[in-house]
């Protein structure tokens, strides 16, 4: 690489921009609307400034309930997320030995990803209908948010242990550390920032799936099946509101990810 | 993956004869796999697998109002490909697929490309990347909503263009259109063809375009001869990314077309809404054969197992 910046740097640099005010600029219309005045509506300009939206998703809706909505959201998202840390982490020490089947396992895990999440939701709802069971937030619906959050846990856990020496290992071996030892306190400590990278997609994905939940969640509906269901009957900025603060919600989650993360390896290497 | 296993045997022929003692956990570990490996075969197997091959068999089925009856019919398979409306749908998802995945490809390269071979500090680079990776993660119909108040009638890029004189009225198809469904896909899923070509870029051994280079390659050449040949898998995967999304989608086509495209996965949910099952069912069994053959046909060009 040469010193000297050439034109080419510019011109990407300025793509790269706009692409960042493309991903962002949205956002922040809608970031911007969530404070409408009383009589604003769903476009600019504003109408004067106020909180008026966000008192009124607090208060009882027409359409939906969001407090209960997003209760069941935040616990589906936690449950799913240790599901998705335990099975994914199993799974990946599973791959890094030859096992019988691992080849169909790791399509099957493919396919998880590639199928279209709506026919997952239609295969989970019928199969609920035929065998009887009531479809349920905490049961198929749980199923189907796995459904999408393993293969990217799964894929994750290949990548850190593609790149994992097993010369620890060995060495822990060699000074007489049990199988059990071994894992628990050398293995795990150091794939730790990368678990808590899948606990953190596992909660996220969960948190805002939709597609696969259509036909999943039964009686009562998650956050995101709310706002969907909002998207074609509500036409005041409380959506906008909801919008903002669920956003800053996962903004939360994800600075507060990444910050645990900047922590563990900050003590590891003082 | 092969280095790892390797070592492991290495590890288990060189410990068995030195002391009995170690024997119990190395066979114990042969099960351990087996073990390790249930929990992701029950849950794929009975929330992927099962529900897949049971549409598969309803498929046949009888439905009417009241419920789904076992039979074997081929007139749902009759509905979906004697119809003209639904041919025309599945060409519209095909179209969409098409121009979105064309356009993810190319900025997702470019941006991809930016970050590794312009973005100098390992700090700037990860934040930058970072920045990119954030919005994944936020909810995916709150960000297609928010191009309303921005391409909508009195939206911010009318008014913008009214008030600087360029139009003199609103131009009509920026909202409720195929260019903001296209725009909105291109807004949701182009992360997903940034990570896994930024992936690969990462991975150039940065030797080999200094050879080239040395050699009178030209910055041109480099980039023809050199990147891009390597950039292939990360591009492959990319594209099984952007593709399979593309073709799945309902709501960013029902929301930002208004009701005026279809898609075959947003023709599964009105079926669904109306309890069609087997309807529904025929005509997933078809877009998840379209969609396995697309991702079959990419497969054959790259070896994931190897790019993770």
């Amino acid at each position: 690489m040469g010193q000297k910046r050439g034109l080419g740097f510019y011109v990407l640099a300025t793509f790269f921009g706009l692409f960042v005010l493309f991903l962002y600029g949205p956002m922040s219309a809608i970031f911007i609307l969530s404070f409408q005045g009383p009589s604003g509506g769903l476009t600019f300009p504003l109408n004067g400034v106020s909180v008026h939206w966000f008192f009124n998703l607090f208060e009882k809706q027409a359409v939906g309930d969001f407090g209960a909505s997003f209760g069941r959201s935040l616990l589906l998202g936690l449950m799913v997320m240790a599901a998705t840390v335990v099975v994914a982490l199993l799974a990946g020490l599973a791959f890094r030995r030859k096992f019988l089947g691992a080849t169909p396992l790791f399509y099957l895990t493919i396919a998880s990803l590639v199928v279209p999440s709506i026919i997952v939701s239609l295969g989970i709802g019928v199969l609920f209908q035929q065998l009887g069971i009531k479809p349920a937030w905490y049961g198929s619906g749980f199923g189907a948010h796995l459904t999408w959050t393993l293969p990217f846990g799964v894929l994750i856990m290949f990548a850190v242990f593609n790149r994992f020496s097993p010369s620890y290992e060995e060495a822990a071996r060699d000074l007489g550390a049990s199988p059990w030892q071994t894992f628990w306190h050398v293995l795990l400590p150091m794939i730790a920032p990368s678990l808590i990278g899948v606990g953190l997609f596992g909660f996220s994905l969960s948190y805002d799936e939709f597609a696969r939940s259509l036909l999943a969640m039964g009686t009562y509906n998650t956050l995101p099946l709310e706002i969907y269901a909002m998207t074609t009957n509500v036409t005041t900025p409380v959506l906008y509101a909801l919008g903002t603060v669920t956003t800053l919600f996962s903004f939360l989650i994800i600075g507060g990810t990444f910050g645990i993360i900047a922590l563990i390896s900050r003590k590891r290497t003082a | 993956m092969e280095r790892p296993v390797a070592v492991a045997e290495h590890a288990v022929s060189v410990a068995e004869p030195e002391a009995k003692k170690r024997r119990k956990p190395f066979s114990l570990s042969r099960a351990a796999s087996y073990l390790q490996a249930l929990p992701l075969w029950l849950v794929l197997g009975f929330f992927l697998l099962l529900p897949i091959l049971l549409l598969l068999v309803v498929s046949f089925w009888d439905y009417d109002f009241s419920g789904l009856y076992p039979d074997f019919l081929t007139l749902n398979y009759e509905d979906v490909l004697g119809s003209w409306v639904t041919w025309k749908t599945y060409l519209n998802t095909l179209k969409f697929a098409a121009i979105v995945w064309a356009i993810t490809l190319f900025v997702g390269f470019w941006i991809a490309y930016f970050l590794a071979f312009h973005v100098r500090k390992a700090t700037t680079q990860t934040v930058l990347f970072l920045i990119c990776t954030v919005p994944f993660l936020t909810s995916n119909i709150i960000r297609m909503i928010s191009w309303i108040p921005v391409l909508g009638r009195n939206g911010l890029v009318n008014s913008t263009l009214i008030q600087l004189g360029i139009i003199p009225q609103p131009i009509e198809w920026l909202l409720y259109s195929d260019f903001a469904v296209v725009l909105a896909m291109v807004h949701l899923y182009t992360l997903f063809m940034v990570t896994p070509i930024f992936n690969t870029l990462m991975r150039i051994d940065r030797s080999l375009i200094e050879a080239a280079r040395d050699a009178g390659a030209s910055a041109f050449q480099v980039l023809w001869t050199v990147i891009l040949p390597l950039a292939k898998p990360g591009m492959a995967i990319g594209t099984i990314f952007v593709v399979t999304l593309v073709m799945a989608d309902f709501s960013t086509v029902q929301v930002m077309s208004g009701g005026q495209s279809a898609s075959v996965a947003l023709m599964m949910k009105n079926q669904m809404s109306l309890l069609q099952y087997p309807a529904a069912a025929a005509n997933a069994v078809v877009l998840l054969a379209i969609v396995l053959l697309m991702v079959g046909g990419i497969l054959r060009i790259v070896d994931i197992r190897k790019e993770l």
